[in-house]
């Protein structure tokens, strides 16, 4: 075979049933594609000896006839994942060499589906960006340019920054992501990849560092919405370890992916027409509706009144959950410590150096936020615009619509730097299609919509009912089929 | 709020007198297994660092699971208390920065408590019962220990502590004295041993009180209040709440104004002293824990933890008074520990329960008070002293011999009944015998016949004499009959 790694999820799992293919060769070529890819800047740690040994067994259950449904499978793990014996920093100097005694219980699920795992992926410090430029383990590079200024170093969104541009540049078969505004889904649309972020309490929390709590949503980005069908069912189910997690079977996503998507009807929220959108994001979003009119969709317009509160809404609460979680980090039982003379000393200064700016930055505005005085003000106020926020999908859905089509971010990627540096709020702006999803609990899912003039990929959103991500699916499916494919430039990036 | 105090209960000051209001939040640790959202054992005790698990460190991506027993435990403590069961209740963060807090936040029960008001009668004294209003219980994790004194430069943390479940009982101001805030306190503790859901071990920890103190004129609006942090034994809650009364009568009797405060009560001193003032008081910027959903559960899920409820303190009190025909004080003492409950009624089975109840209040109970013993390790048992009182009530002992024979048994054990025979012990009934002593006393003493002629209350001392001479076997009643129709009185 030539080079595995243009395989997707799917068709290197039937290459390898059929053994065409071994789980060593498929890990090896991953491994060596890593290796020569360092300038992405995709990884934290490289766990390549963890992936061939995990082969090794892949191979030899194949061999018996053994295979599990993800069986020799090599995949990223965002390093917000605990990663039981592997160093794992959640981007964080904080952390320092943390290395957990203990698996998260989505890798774990993927582990025991027989998946192997490369390596620990780049991400925004704490998750916390929309263009992984807050790791700090420095920014991650997309294998994307721009065709004007091809030398202009592109950002893989965040802050699942290190999967999406990992995925699309073929460093990995798929990767987990997690979704607290959107960081799943505009990584994987300014990468042209597919990334879903479930329905809350579809996956279960244990183990991922936390960001904010009632937000927070493991997820896959793929190369095909099949692929991140095979992955989410792996991933997703019940944990008792996680009460916010639901109890509900896991349906057979793969079975959506191909389902007609005949007679469902699509809402496009006259609201997401924001302000100064460009041309070209419109007729995206025009296209993908389009697309699924085609494939025998029924598109009505909706209103989602409540969606200009989503984003000041969404940067009150989950800086305010953030605060809190973020406590923990204190110098006292595990990662980074700087001495002081006294507790609070310590405390301070630990916090001051292991912190980035843009985590700071949250730790106080959710501390601001939460303090006597404010706390009606902002964070009251912030749940009873979420509730209303919830009601309006609610009331969308119980007019008989299956889903909503929205674009997936306002722009494409931009370069490293180029955004934020002077105001925050413009890097906050990235998130005003997707946070919506997170405030409501919904399951939300970006797909590749085409390329734009600028050269750099595309991606629209369909939201969908809690619970319903088979819809989810074959809609995205159907948009999938129809859209241009998009081919990514020549690997410029590799070495040797 | 509105209750006030009997005259006896004022304090008087230089300018006139004072009335004390006092308000309690007793923090008391819930008897579970396991902690209250970890698996670890919530047991007291063990090598520091030993009861922790990943959540109770704190490890990032760790998630709180609620211990449902310890929600069982809260509810029937709430039930005790006769409050109101909040059906749905929700969990809180309590944000603040200690090194013995690994979360950085206590998650407790903030706005929507597990439990509501209640109330709790406190009998204060055998002539008075007040009825002490609960404003709320909630269930909250408790810290780990901080410890100072391993190194001279570091501190060290044991988490064997942190996230064990303890439920903070808050009371309304509704006392007024120390001796009715620790009548209260008392009283509590035995209704959360009864119910099994603290073991009420104030020594260690297992039930500590904050005290909130204010003083005001009778019938004044209430003063500014200082709360007495985590004080842990019963007669400490009295001194801290007798030394800062005195302490704000002081102040405002010099012209001067209490300053709302966290005060630290230091029992060797017998003072009270400013941990810190209102300024200094935390924002602790209490919020839903996300981690959690709220806490809900059915009216039937309530009910059937009613049905086991034990009875109850004042229940056994009422049928104790019903039942046996006790002194409602008596009962009010036999009931206070449940276990001293069911000593005396297997003691008082078949038997005169008034007298079982003296010998279990006065010899027993005084006994074990004076070798510090719980009634659960009495060496005479409820069936040993069943058969000393037999032996009373059949004549066979008096009521003296009885004493020393229930001292033989608390050291030596063994059977009542045999050691009497043994020891000769047996009350003398032989009117020969007692005769015999009898005339041997007044022959030996004509002076005292002759004062005994004229004032019959010498009676006592021939008595004495009598008994005396028969090594106090001879049965009392003969003995006073004999020596009236020999003495003539």
């Amino acid at each position: 075979m030539s080079d595995p790694t243009h395989l997707s999820l799917a068709e290197a799992r039937d290459a390898l049933a059929s053994k065409q293919l071994s789980a060593v060769e498929l890990a090896r070529a991953h491994i060596d594609a890593i290796s020569k890819s360092r300038a992405l800047n995709c990884f934290i740690t490289e766990t390549p000896e963890v992936a061939l040994a995990q082969a090794q067994e892949s191979d030899a259950r194949i061999a018996r006839g053994d295979a599990r449904p993800l069986e020799g499978l090599p995949l990223g793990i965002k390093d917000l994942y605990c990663s039981k014996g592997v160093r794992t920093t959640a981007g964080s100097r904080i952390l320092d060499d943390f290395t957990p005694t203990y698996e998260s219980t989505v890798s774990a699920n993927l582990l025991r589906d027989g998946a192997a795992m490369l390596g620990k992926l780049n991400l925004d410090e704490f998750a916390m960006g929309s263009s992984n430029e807050t790791s700090a383990f420095g920014p991650v590079v997309s294998p994307w340019r721009r065709a004007a200024d091809p030398d202009a170093k592109i950002v893989p969104g965040g802050s699942s920054g290190g999967s999406s541009s990992a995925v699309a540049a073929r460093l990995c078969l798929g990767a987990t992501a997690t979704d607290t505004g959107g960081s799943i889904r505009q990584p994987a649309a300014f990468t042209g990849t597919v990334g879903v972020k479930p329905t809350y309490g579809r996956c279960s929390r244990w183990g991922i560092v936390a960001f904010a709590s009632s937000l927070d949503q493991a997820g896959p980005i793929t190369r095909t919405v099949r692929d991140a069908a095979i992955m989410l069912r792996s991933m997703a189910g019940h944990d008792p370890k996680d009460t916010t997690s639901v109890d509900a079977p896991v349906p057979d996503y793969e079975a959506a992916v191909g389902a007609s998507v005949k007679g469902r009807r699509i809402g496009v929220p006259k609201e997401y027409r924001i302000d100064g959108m460009s041309a070209e994001i419109a007729a995206l979003w025009d296209k993908g509706a389009a697309w699924l009119k085609d494939a025998g969709a029924e598109i009505v317009e909706i209103s989602l009144p409540h969606t200009r509160y989503a984003l000041p809404t969404y940067y009150i609460i989950a800086p305010a959950e953030a605060s809190s979680n973020l406590a923990r980090y204190d110098g006292v039982r595990y990662g980074c410590r700087e001495q002081g003379r006294d507790v609070s000393e310590m405390y301070e200064k630990t916090r001051a150096a292991g912190f980035g700016p843009e985590v700071r930055r949250r730790i106080m505005i959710g501390t601001y936020v939460l303090s006597a005085g404010y706390y009606d003000a902002y964070y009251v106020r912030a749940q009873k615009v979420r509730s209303l926020i919830k009601r309006d999908f609610d009331e969308a859905f119980a007019s008989g619509v299956d889903a909503v089509l929205t674009p997936a971010t306002p722009s494409t990627a931009f370069a490293q730097g180029e955004k934020g540096s002077a105001d925050p709020v413009e890097m906050y702006l990235n998130d005003v299609f997707t946070v919506t999803v997170n405030m409501a609990g919904l399951p939300g899912v970006a797909v590749p919509g085409g390329l734009a003039a600028n050269g750099l990929p595309l991606g629209l959103q369909l939201i969908g009912k809690a619970f319903d991500e088979e819809t989810l699916f074959s809609l995205a499916a159907a948009i999938e089929r129809a859209a241009p494919k998009i081919e990514l430039p020549q690997p410029w990036w590799r070495e040797g | 709020m509105t209750t006030q105090a009997a005259p006896n209960k004022l304090i008087s000051g230089a300018t006139g007198d004072w009335e004390v209001v006092i308000g309690m939040e007793i923090h008391a640790q819930v008897t579970s297994n396991a902690k209250l959202f970890s698996g670890a054992s919530a047991e007291y005790g063990g090598a520091p660092n030993d009861h922790v698990s990943l959540v109770d460190a704190a490890m990032p991506g760790m998630l709180p699971v609620i211990n449902e027993e310890c929600v069982k435990q809260a509810i029937r403590t709430g039930l005790g208390l006769e409050a109101r069961i909040n059906l749905r209740s929700v969990f809180d963060r309590k944000n603040y920065f200690y090194p013995d807090l690994p979360q950085g936040y206590q998650i407790s029960q903030y706005k929507h408590p597990i439990v509501g008001e209640g109330a709790v009668i406190v009998d204060v004294s055998p002539s008075e019962r007040i009825t002490v209003g609960i404003e709320r219980l909630h269930l909250e994790q408790d810290a780990g220990k901080s410890l100072h004194d391993l190194s001279a430069t570091e501190s060290h943390v044991d988490l064997n502590r942190s996230g064990v479940a303890l439920m903070e009982i808050v009371s309304k101001p509704d006392l007024r004295s120390a001796e009715e805030a620790r009548a209260y306190v008392s009283k509590l503790r035995t209704i959360l041993r009864y119910i099994g859901s603290c073991d009420g071990n104030m020594e260690q920890g297992s039930l500590r009180a904050d005290v909130n103190v204010s003083v005001r004129r009778p019938g004044a609006p209430l003063g500014t209040r200082c709360e007495i942090k985590n004080v842990n034994s019963i007669r400490f809650i009295g001194q801290a709440i007798e030394v800062e009364a005195r302490r704000q009568i002081g102040i405002l009797e010099d012209g001067g104004a209490i300053a709302q405060e966290t005060r630290l009560f230091d029992p060797g001193r017998g003072e009270t002293r400013s941990m810190r003032s209102k300024e200094e008081a935390h924002d602790y910027r209490y919020f839903p824990d996300p981690d959690l959903l709220p806490l809900e559960f059915d009216q039937p899920y309530v009910d059937a933890l009613r049905a086991q409820l034990p009875e109850l303190p004042d229940a056994k009190r009422a049928r104790f008074i019903e039942q046996y025909g006790l002194p409602p004080y008596d009962a009010g003492v036999l009931v206070m520990e449940r276990a001293a409950a069911d000593y005396f009624e297997e003691t008082a089975k078949g038997r005169d329960a008034k007298l079982a109840a003296n010998w279990v209040i006065n010899e027993l109970f005084g006994r074990l008070n004076k070798e510090g013993l719980d009634v659960t390790r009495s060496p005479v048992s409820s069936q040993a002293l069943g058969a000393i009182i037999d032996l009373i009530s059949q004549n066979v002992i008096s009521g003296k011999i009885a004493k020393d024979l229930f001292e033989i048994v608390w050291t030596e054990g063994g059977d009542p009944k045999e050691i009497v025979e043994a020891r000769g012990m047996k009350q003398v009934t032989d009117t020969g015998a007692i005769e015999a002593a009898v005339d041997a006393v007044i022959a030996a003493n004509p002076d005292k016949v002759e004062q005994a002629k004229a004032k019959p209350t010498m009676l006592g001392w021939f008595v004495g004499q009598v008994m005396k001479q028969t090594g106090g076997k001879a049965n009392p009643q003969s003995v006073n009959e004999l020596l009236k129709r020999k003495l003539g009185v």
